[in-house]
């Protein structure tokens, strides 16, 4: 497991760049993250993983995928997060947090989200824990994951629509910390991602870990050994950091041509693999302040935003840009501090996938498996898609969500594209 | 220039053109978004703040990302950034004013951190010091990750005022306050920047906590008018920060398509105003017979 950098600082990134009114509020969440999360007290991460299991539906299974390893001629296997209650990982994240607020006694609960899966999971954590929860969540994102905003307010949440910049994640983000800075004495931050200052890195990471804890376990039971590789997706990289925290210290390199070299596979290192959204072009037009895509780690430089120092994308000024992904769960402009670390030094190989060979990997997952997958998801088997002769001979896939909430999504580009392995469509065009 | 190490220890400025600012009396210190709406209209108003009485301007180099602010300056932020705004032309907005009272850059970390073609806060603290600059206020930058732009601050000679709010108290507050140079900026209330009707109460207790140091308090967040000014210097402010109040009279002029000319005059007989309410404070807390 990485590590616990009490310091808030993964190398160079990382840190606490807040309003100064945000600071006491950061102190008293490090001192609960500390003794809570860390050292157990009062029974906190037993309390947690019984609500996991219970409520969560945890474990989720890691399931041998018949017709995918067929086609690559490698072992593929799923760790399947599309099952947990929700349909995304994120609940592991939200219900800890709001666990925690609770513990801290907090009486108010604030998140964003992006597409949603981060506002269900708050809202469901929240109704399950009996905690009022304000969402914001962009107009854009609002239009295009409207089943997510209909589950939110089921669960009793208010979804405020944030209408500045793009109105995407970025701009909810910066909302909710205002909301944050406002209300601070009684209210908590869920933030839905390993990003913003220290603790939320390390505690949103530790409250996913639970992916590769059981993925791991699960794993040598199947197989006797670990994977050669772990793919996720990376957004703000929540999903990623979970499915690799269990994995970061398997380090030892394999031989140059993919193989394990004859050794058994635990002595073997694990490659992990961020896949980002290359969007629709890696490029940048640097004069309308727009990155065509979320590869933040691929493409992006050091910078600070929302608290944290860690890589971005911005223009040569420093303005943050506006960045672009059919998944809007991927569509951010930063990335975790650690996630970032660990690609300078080395563990983490960032790589990306664009929104066609994403639009490609999600028909083909629901054909070939009966699973459909979260667009987020649907970039790491893009990437399996075109790179499983390097991977080795067994991978894991985290599946971080399912795809219900981006049908519509899908339909509308779909329609704009050849896709061999898509239905038609055309029925279901202008209203699903 | 000022010696570092005393400017840490005792709070007095490194740049003595910020404490003059203070010294006879209460300071008004306004904020407009520099470029705001555009680059030749905001110059006339920066200067219209200095005709109505202005004794330091925060000037603010727009980001994207103004996680401080409320709507108002949001929008101010989004107006200045669409009218070609960047941090060089910024220097050069700064170069091109017609004022005599010291400037004070209020912007994030990213744009001071991406400056020139060294990463860190060097290069952009240089730049400032040549256009005449006087310190900077940064707010998503607390005491704990200042250590780089304190050093160049030192190393050229400018402030660096750091924001006190509501909800600091004990050891963060001994550490603010042992870093903070020219000002302290005393925010009266939690939340975002942002035009109030009322004035918070938060703010008497904001400047008892800081009695006992040695620097001049600036009130900021939420002061709308003569009277609001006039009794937070009455309650022991040295002086008065006031952005929202200002950029709403700029937008209401974009907005209306009003003359570069007529929207000046307004700011500058809103400055007036809340110069005038602060010099009313001042003279309640310390009558005229009193001063030495």
């Amino acid at each position: 497991m990485t590590q616990t950098y009490a310091d808030g600082k993964f190398g160079e990134y990382g840190g606490q760049y807040v309003p100064e009114a945000l600071m006491p509020a950061i102190e008293e969440l490090t001192d609960a993250y500390e003794r809570y999360v860390l050292e157990n007290e009062d029974g906190f991460m037993d309390d947690f993983r019984a609500r996991l299991r219970d409520f969560g539906g945890r474990p989720t299974p890691t399931q041998y995928a018949e017709r995918l390893s067929d086609r690559y001629g490698t072992d593929v296997y799923l760790k399947r997060e599309d099952l947990v209650h929700g349909g995304a990982h994120k609940l592991n994240n939200a219900l800890g947090q709001v666990l925690l607020a609770k513990y801290m006694g907090k009486e108010r609960i604030v998140a964003e989200t992006g597409a949603g899966q981060h506002g269900t999971a708050t809202a469901m954590a929240a109704a399950h824990l009996d905690m009022p929860c304000e969402i914001y969540m962009g107009e854009t994102d609002i239009n295009r994951q409207r089943p997510n905003v209909f589950r939110m307010r089921l669960n009793g949440s208010e979804v405020n629509p944030v209408t500045t910049g793009r109105g995407t994640l970025k701009e909810a983000i910066s909302e909710t910390m205002r909301d944050w800075a406002t209300n601070v004495e009684d209210t908590h931050y869920v933030i839905g991602s390993v990003v913003g200052p220290h603790p939320f890195p390390a505690m949103v990471r530790d409250f996913q870990a639970v992916i590769s804890e059981e993925a791991r376990e699960q794993l040598r039971e199947k197989t006797g050994g670990l994977p050669d590789s772990v793919l996720a997706c990376a957004g703000g990289g929540s999903n990623t950091m979970g499915a690799f925290a269990h994995f970061v210290d398997d380090a030892e390199p394999r031989s140059a041509d993919g193989s394990s070299g004859g050794e058994p596979r635990d002595d073997a290192g694990v490659d992990l693999y961020a896949v980002e959204a290359g969007g629709s072009s890696l490029s940048v037009d640097e004069e309308a302040g727009v990155a065509p895509n979320s590869a933040s780690l691929s493409t992006g430089g050091e910078g600070v935003l929302h608290g944290a120092r860690t890589k971005i994308l911005q223009d040569a000024d420093g303005q943050i840009m506006e960045s672009h992904s059919v998944s809007a769960g991927l569509d951010y402009a930063g990335v975790g501090p650690e996630l970032a670390q660990l690609v300078d030094d080395g563990r983490v190989n960032a790589v990306n996938v664009d929104d066609d060979g994403a639009l490609e990997a999600f028909h083909r997952l629901s054909q070939l498996e009966g699973i459909i997958p979260a667009l987020e998801s649907a970039h790491a088997f893009g990437y399996l898609e075109n790179n499983y002769e390097d991977l080795g001979d067994v991978v894991l896939v985290n599946v971080s969500g399912r795809g219900d909430k981006d049908l519509e999504t899908v339909i509308e580009e779909t329609e704009k594209r050849d896709i061999e392995a898509a239905p038609s469509l055309s029925e279901f065009s202008g209203g699903f | 220039m000022g010696d570092a190490n005393e400017t840490a220890a005792n709070g007095t400025a490194a740049n003595p053109e910020l404490a003059e600012a203070f010294a006879d009396g209460p300071a008004f210190v306004p904020y407009l978004a520099a470029g705001d709406p555009d680059y030749e209209s905001s110059l006339k108003y920066v200067e219209a703040l200095e005709r109505g009485g202005a004794d330091v301007i925060e000037l603010g180099l727009p980001f994207s990302e103004p996680i401080a602010e409320g709507p108002t300056i949001q929008s101010a932020v989004v107006r200045a950034l669409e009218g070609g705004m960047t941090p060089e032309r910024f220097f050069e907005f700064v170069e091109d004013l017609d004022v005599d009272v010291p400037l004070v850059c209020m912007t994030y970390y990213n744009l001071i951190y991406q400056f020139g073609s060294e990463p860190g806060p060097r290069p952009f603290v240089e730049r400032a010091a040549e256009v005449g600059l006087s310190g900077f206020v940064v707010p998503d930058l607390p005491a704990e990750e200042a250590d780089p732009l304190r050093e160049a601050c030192d190393e050229f000679g400018l402030d660096l005022v750091f924001i006190v709010a509501p909800t600091t108290r004990g050891e963060r507050l001994e550490r603010i306050m042992s870093q903070v140079s020219g000002y302290v900026y005393v925010q009266a209330r939690l939340g975002v920047t942002g035009a109030q009707d009322d004035v918070s109460g938060q703010t008497e207790a904001s400047l008892d906590r800081l009695a006992d140091y040695d620097v001049p308090k600036a009130v900021g967040f939420g002061i709308k008018t003569g009277e609001h000014a006039e009794r937070i210097v009455a309650g022991g402010a040295d002086g008065i920060i006031v952005g929202s109040a200002l950029v709403d009279i700029v937008a209401e002029g974009a907005e209306a398509g009003e003359s570069a000319d007529t929207v000046a005059s307004r700011l500058e007989s809103k400055a007036r105003e809340l110069k005038g309410g602060a010099l009313r404070g001042y003279e309640q807390r310390v009558p005229q017979a009193e001063r030495t």
